[in-house]
């Protein structure tokens, strides 16, 4: 027994003395390698950025130093990055409705817990980046998935217009300047790797329309040359409906001594979405979205740190149209449900980060949902209430020239308050990963 | 027996004396002092290895895990010699001069602006970039050079300052129109040995201590230590610098003026 107690100990000792080692960080996909600076320099842990990658990046992928341009690049450097995740994960979802009798469909269902494991690999992100020219920069990331392949961004930008940073031009596919960017997150399970306030709508909304994933326009965005104040504002187009939303976002830093950099910020999200769409043959026309209503996100955020520890905290108020919420046609007034309304919901996320070093963060982070409004008075009042909270950490045993390589471990967990198939009980999913997430 | 106790006291005050002495300059080494900001070393080490190493090395000697891909090289902090100083020629630079090339950067070289950082963390990398010279704990600090009052600018003085870059022999290195294409231009190296390019003074591009007029006196009269630029401080009067001065403003004026068109 004590010999084994002591096995145990001397191996976490081995464990902590491997992980927390102080080394040198250094590491790089295609900006480092451009300019020889290490992984670190950018980012408190890779791929979430610190002020000085913030900076970098709002400058255009600019460093100001004279060397930005091409041109000044050994003619055989290619900008480019692979990033993929092989990874080990589990997944289970408490209540999902099967038959009582598997393979027979008439047997009735019952709600059961359902469990699923393997090894897996990820999409795999290619991001190509840089600038074509001084002032002018541009990213193209394509996105592999198992038999198929997308455009994730793919934009062009126009820095410091009129000499000045606090005019810039970008337009394509983009991630918004988002106040914490889902692109960015350290969390990769399919239960705790994306912020679902980004993602939300209430059940049974129509509203396709949100923070999250990268979007069709253009964005005019300026900062300061520390980056202490920075905004950006958006007019995006929902492609094939031919909606056009508005985005901005505002942010302000500061400095408090002994502690450090604390930003906080607001933004707004607000545009319409159609109810519904020209049909041909019954089927909905791309493009032929009417009967357009609005909805909004509008919210206000903090990135708060503490020496080794800094804290994300966001908070957002959403609220969709009636007829949105009620999935009911805007021609088709009369099909509203007796004292309908347009949903309304507040929800938020804190997200904790303790950086030992370069090489090692831990993490944990939770989020929720909660409803205000339903769309009608025959929901549940805490239909589309959420909670969510992850636990992980990243270690980096490989930073060199060329690459970057994390081992990760994440749990993750869902409550779905109503969401059970069959009983409308809280459902619960939660998602074990482990697994290295390499950067070339 | 008076006498006996007198000399313990005395070598016991010298001893006393002496550990002050050796803890304030041990101290001394392992701070920096940049306005009310006061850098700690120790701080300073974990924000070189994450933003410097890979450039500078682990030594602080230049020889970064990216240092033969970079042109000009790294600086060799072991050396403690630095080009962008408030000091004269042969002196280590000021608390505040590390401070402000960390926050300027150096144009066109692989040194980026680091004003992202926190004051405190810069003044913290200060800190800990003493600490690769004995240098810094042998020499006490020096003056800064004075600058004088600027003098309007005047075409006599730009006439006088044209003057001064021939007799000087500024084209030499920098050319006979400042180009940096001067007949020794291609024969330059650095202290360390490595090829080091004049500066074209008509580029319009940033100048790498600094681009005031009072920034273009300092460089004149401290000169650019580690490099084959000079003092002028005992060859020109403060007056000929700032004609010097002007008319490298003319110089860089015409090109800015250029590239806006």
């Amino acid at each position: 027994m004590e010999t084994g107690r002591i096995r145990g100990a001397g191996a976490l000792l081995l464990l902590a003395v491997v992980f927390v080692s102080v080394q040198p960080a250094r590491a790089i996909p295609a900006f480092a390698r451009k300019y020889g600076l290490p992984c670190s320099a950018c980012h408190s842990s890779w791929p979430m950025l610190n002020n000085f990658g913030q900076t970098f990046k709002d400058n255009g992928y600019q460093l100001g130093n004279g060397k930005d341009a091409p041109i000044y690049q050994q003619p055989e450097y290619w900008p480019i990055t692979f990033r993929v995740t092989p990874q080990w994960h589990r997944e289970t979802n408490d209540r999902v409705a099967v038959d009582k009798i598997a393979g027979n469909a008439s047997s009735g269902q019952v709600e059961a817990s359902v469990a699923s494991s393997g090894f897996d690999t990820s999409s795999i992100d290619i991001l190509t980046g840089g600038t074509l020219s001084n002032n002018i920069s541009f990213l193209v990331q394509p996105f592999i998935n198992s038999g198929s392949s997308s455009i994730s961004q793919t934009w062009v930008r126009f820095d410091n217009l009129a000499r000045t940073r606090w005019l810039n031009l970008k337009v394509g596919k983009f991630e918004l300047d988002e106040p914490i960017s889902q692109e960015r997150s350290l969390l990769l399970s399919n239960v705790g790797g994306s912020y679902y306030n980004y993602f939300f709508t209430p059940p049974g909304d129509t509203n396709f329309a949100g923070l999250g994933g990268n979007q069709l326009g253009a964005e005019l965005s300026g900062h300061s040359e520390n980056d202490y104040t920075r905004y950006s504002v958006a007019l995006l187009s929902t492609f094939p409906n031919q909606t056009y939303n508005y985005y901005a976002n505002f942010t302000q830093s500061f400095e408090l001594p002994k502690l450090g950099l604390q930003r906080f910020g607001a933004y707004a999200y607000l545009g319409e979405s159609p109810t519904y769409f020209q049909t041909s043959g019954g089927a909905p026309i791309a493009g032929g979205g009417l009967g357009n209503r609005s909805f909004y996100r509008v919210g206000a955020y903090g990135m708060w740190y503490v020496g080794k520890f800094d804290f994300d905290t966001f908070y957002l108020h959403g609220q969709d149209n009636v007829f949105l919420g009620n999935a009911v046609p805007a021609n088709q007034p009369s099909a509203l449900p007796p004292g309908a309304a347009g949903p309304a919901w507040n929800g938020g996320f804190i997200e904790a980060h303790y950086t030992y070093n370069p090489r090692f963060v831990l993490i944990g982070k939770y989020e929720l949902i909660r409803m205000s409004r339903q769309a009608n008075p025959g929901i549940r009042s805490d239909l589309g209430n959420l909670d969510n909270w992850a636990v992980g950490y990243r270690w980096y045993p490989i930073m060199n020239p060329r690459a970057g390589l994390a081992w990760v471990q994440e749990y993750s967990r869902s409550l779905n308050a109503g969401a059970a198939p069959l009983s409308g009980r809280d459902d619960a999913t939660s998602s074990l990963l482990m697994g290295f997430d390499f950067d070339f | 027996m008076r006498m006996m106790a007198d000399m313990i006291a005395h070598k016991m005050s010298v001893t006393v004396a002496f550990i002050i002495l050796a803890s304030g300059l041990s101290s001394h080494a392992q701070e920096s002092h940049v306005g009310s900001l006061v850098g700690n070393a120790k701080h300073g080490k974990a924000l070189y290895q994450r933003y410097c190493i890979f450039c500078h090395g682990p030594e602080g000697d230049g020889n970064g895990e990216s240092a033969p891909y970079l042109d000009p090289k790294p600086r060799d902090f072991t050396k403690a010699t630095f080009k962008c100083r408030s000091t004269p020629s042969g002196d280590l630079p000021l608390d505040s001069d590390l401070y402000d090339t960390i926050t300027r950067g150096v144009h066109a070289s692989g040194m980026p602006s680091w004003r992202p950082l926190l004051r405190q963390e810069r003044a913290d990398l200060v800190a800990y970039i003493k600490t690769f010279s004995p240098r810094f704990q042998e020499e006490p600090p020096v003056a800064p050079v004075q600058i004088p009052p600027e003098p309007p600018t005047s075409a006599e003085s730009v006439k006088r300052g044209s003057q001064l870059f021939q007799s000087m022999n500024c084209g030499l290195c920098h050319g006979k129109e400042g180009r940096g294409n001067g007949p020794s231009a291609a024969t330059l190296t650095d202290t360390r040995g490595y090829p080091i390019r004049p500066f074209d003074l008509t580029s319009g591009t940033r100048l790498k201590c600094g681009d005031s007029d009072s920034g273009i006196f300092r460089d004149l009269t401290t000169g650019l230590d580690g490099t084959p630029m000079p003092s002028f401080a005992s060859a020109l009067k403060p007056d000929q610098i700032w004609d010097l001065v002007h008319y490298i403003a003319t110089l860089r004026a015409a090109a800015k003026l250029a590239d806006r068109r």
